[in-house]
């Protein structure tokens, strides 16, 4: 994706493949076109989060009004507190869970590694109400039983959550850790090896930080997925323990007002910062590796 | 005096493949030992085995006395410079030079002291702070030799280091290499496909073949005796005469020519006789030969190299190759002259399969 933006951001000098001609103009026209689709919906989304009045999509002048009723609702505070809670607990486990399962996958011979390889990948190809069900009937009996061995009182809210999240966020993860670890020679670790280095060692100072692009990149996707989920969060969530996408969700059922613009303009915010983090992780890495340094 | 290496009867199966078939091999203290073969003779596969990279399946391996079988590539005192070199892109020269030390628990300021000076053996001073991409290839190959020089290992293991660089930084390098092995008294086992390498550059080589060891000696040995049709065939250019052998000083050839080649292999048992370009003769067919052996043949091509010709010579029963230097005066055999080639029997060698 970064190369993709990359492309479009700096014009490559004109070359024979290249189109050109009328080609040109309706290849241009098609880009136009896809980003007026893309962003437009944002673009007024953001506008009607500013207007003063109730009806959205009526422009009643500007207003900071719903911000501030974002800011003031115990409600929304508590949900987006929620959302950040556990985007932060499931990314960081299914960060290491998922870092873990990728190195097996690429440097180790096991057995029953062909059928681990096509469960991992799961998670991504289920469809989500089916994933809900399956955690909302596997949390039911789950909990019950715990509960009734060993007497806890566990229920359903943070914990389940988590896991759910943890759950599809490991295959994000380990996807995109392995896709690194498969461009990186495994001759880098059989030099640390050769150079004295114990197993730990040549993870710690030759793999890892080859990898690391790959981790945070899984890291922010395993983030952004988290605090974007509805379904499963919904199937699996107990009192007490909305998050925030699940509570715009449930304003909107009853009615959509522009604080509903507003929560969502903050939530934009917050996938594309995570977004532009990644990138920018992307270029520290291609800085770090490709150029001279001191350009 | 304890060899560098010891490997005896080590087979390594990788599944179905045997990748080396029961070598035994014995690699002398401060020689420059090369392993060739053709491309998947095995040759890295017993290189990785001395760095503890891969284990034997089977059999036992020494270095300096010390089994070291199943032994981890850090417990060795060995260090192998890569095919691709395999420097670590993160770090720059400096550091990947110091890696190895860094792991020994070297303090600091001696591990940065130790590759400095080892970067400048290299002769890349000033490079240091360069990460492998801002380098040459030939550059690259320096620091890798670095990195592995610094740790002074009893043995260095060389993985065809030359063969990415283009011809000229080749003879260079080639020369280089040489002259540090010599300077540093390490065993240098040096993996190369590419025969003239090896015979330019060790002291005593193994040619390997379908993961075999078919041979072990110095250059000489091993140019001049070849032990067989296909250490004949890849050491050099040879012609190969088929014949069977008559007794141990006489081959009776293809075209019921006899002509001496000493072996000790039983009557009847076909063989080859290995007559290289540059020690047959090409004269007139009168010729009186002081000369034992002479056939009789036509030239059907010249092909012109500047400091010699190569005639391509046919027989009743196939073509062969001479060489003649092209030393002022010099006969030109225009192509259909008869001719009769003729060599001095102590210049061949009767090989068998
Ligand atoms: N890890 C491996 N798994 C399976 N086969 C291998 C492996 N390594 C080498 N081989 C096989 O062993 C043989 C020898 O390989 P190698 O030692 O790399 O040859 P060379 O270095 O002489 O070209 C080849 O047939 C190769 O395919
Ligand atoms: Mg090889």
């Amino acid at each position: 994706m970064s190369r993709l933006l990359n492309k479009t951001a700096n014009k490559t000098a004109g070359s024979a493949v290249e189109p050109h001609g009328w080609t040109k103009g309706v290849l241009q026209a098609n880009g136009w076109l896809v980003y007026a689709f893309f962003y437009a919906p944002i673009l007024l989304l953001v506008i009607f989060s500013f207007s003063d009045s109730r009806n959205v999509g009526v422009w009643g002048g500007f207003t900071l009004d719903w911000y501030e009723g974002f800011v003031d609702s115990q409600q929304t505070q508590a949900a987006l507190w929620n959302s950040v809670k556990i985007a932060t607990v499931s990314t960081g486990i299914s960060v290491v869970l998922g870092t873990m399962s990728a190195l097996a996958l690429e440097r180790f011979k096991f057995r029953g590694k062909q059928v681990f390889d096509a469960l991992l990948y799961l998670p991504i190809i289920i469809p989500d109400v089916t994933m809900a069900v399956m955690m909302l009937l596997f949390f039911a009996e789950f909990f019950d039983v715990l509960n009734a061995v060993f007497g806890t009182e566990l229920r359903k809210g943070f914990s389940s959550i988590a896991l759910s999240h943890i759950a599809f966020s490991i295959s994000f993860v380990s996807v995109v850790v392995r896709a690194r670890l498969a461009g990186m020679s495994s001759h880098l670790e059989e030099a640390a090896l050769d150079l004295y280095a114990t197993r730990w060692q040549a993870f710690r100072f030759v793999t890892f930080p080859q990898i690391l692009p790959g981790i945070l990149g899984g890291a922010l996707l395993a983030m952004t997925i988290s605090l974007d989920d509805v379904v499963i969060t919904q199937f699996v969530t107990g009192p007490g323990w909305t998050t925030l996408p699940v509570y715009v969700f449930g304003l909107i059922r009853r009615g959509v007002t522009p604080l509903i613009n507003a929560v969502s303009v903050v939530m934009l915010m917050a996938s594309m910062t995570l977004v532009a983090l990644s990138l920018l992780v992307e270029r520290v890495r291609n800085v770090g590796t490709n150029q001279r340094r001191g350009f | 005096m304890t060899a560098a290496v010891e490997i005896t009867g080590i087979t390594k199966r990788f599944g179905d493949v045997v990748a080396v078939d029961n070598i035994d091999l014995t690699i002398a203290d401060g020689e420059f030992f090369a392993l060739l073969g053709p491309s998947g003779c095995g040759k890295t596969t017993t290189l990785r085995m001395i760095a503890g990279l891969e284990f034997p399946t089977q059999g036992s391996l020494k270095i300096f006395g010390d089994e070291v079988g199943t032994l981890p590539p850090n417990k060795r005192p060995v260090n192998t410079v890569f095919q691709n070199y395999a420097l670590f892109p993160h770090l720059n020269a400096l550091d990947n030079v110091a890696f190895g030390l860094k792991m020994q628990g070297v303090d600091k300021s001696t591990a940065r002291k130790r590759a400095l000076e080892t970067i400048d053996l290299v002769q890349l001073t000033g490079m240091d702070a360069r990460k492998p991409s801002e380098l040459s290839g030939g550059q690259q190959q320096r620091v890798a030799l670095a990195r592995a020089l610094v740790n002074q290992p009893k043995v260095l293991l060389l993985d065809e280091p030359l063969g990415a660089l283009d011809l000229k930084l080749r003879q260079e390098m080639q020369g280089e290499l040489k002259n540090l092995q010599q300077n540093l008294g390490v065993s240098f086992v040096f993996v190369t496909h590419d025969q003239e390498e090896a015979l330019t550059m060790s002291d005593r080589m193994a040619v390997m073949n379908d993961g075999k060891l078919l041979q072990v000696g110095s250059p000489e040995e091993i140019y001049e005796h070849p032990a067989n049709r296909f250490v004949a065939d890849f050491i050099g250019q040879t012609n190969l005469l088929e014949g069977r052998v008559l007794d141990s000083e006489t081959v009776c050839l293809a075209n019921g020519a006899h002509v001496t080649g000493t072996s000790d292999l039983p009557m009847g048992t076909e063989v080859a006789v290995s007559l290289r370009p540059e020690r047959a003769h090409l004269g007139p067919r009168d010729e009186t030969h002081s000369r034992q052996a002479a056939v009789d043949g036509v030239v059907e091509s010249v092909t012109y190299l500047g400091n010699a010709r190569v005639y391509h010579v046919r027989f009743d029963w196939m073509v062969i190759e001479v060489r003649e230097e092209n030393r002022p005066g010099a006969t030109l055999h225009e192509p259909g002259t008869p001719v009769s080639v003729s060599w001095d029997p102590s210049a061949v060698s009767v090989v068998a399969d």
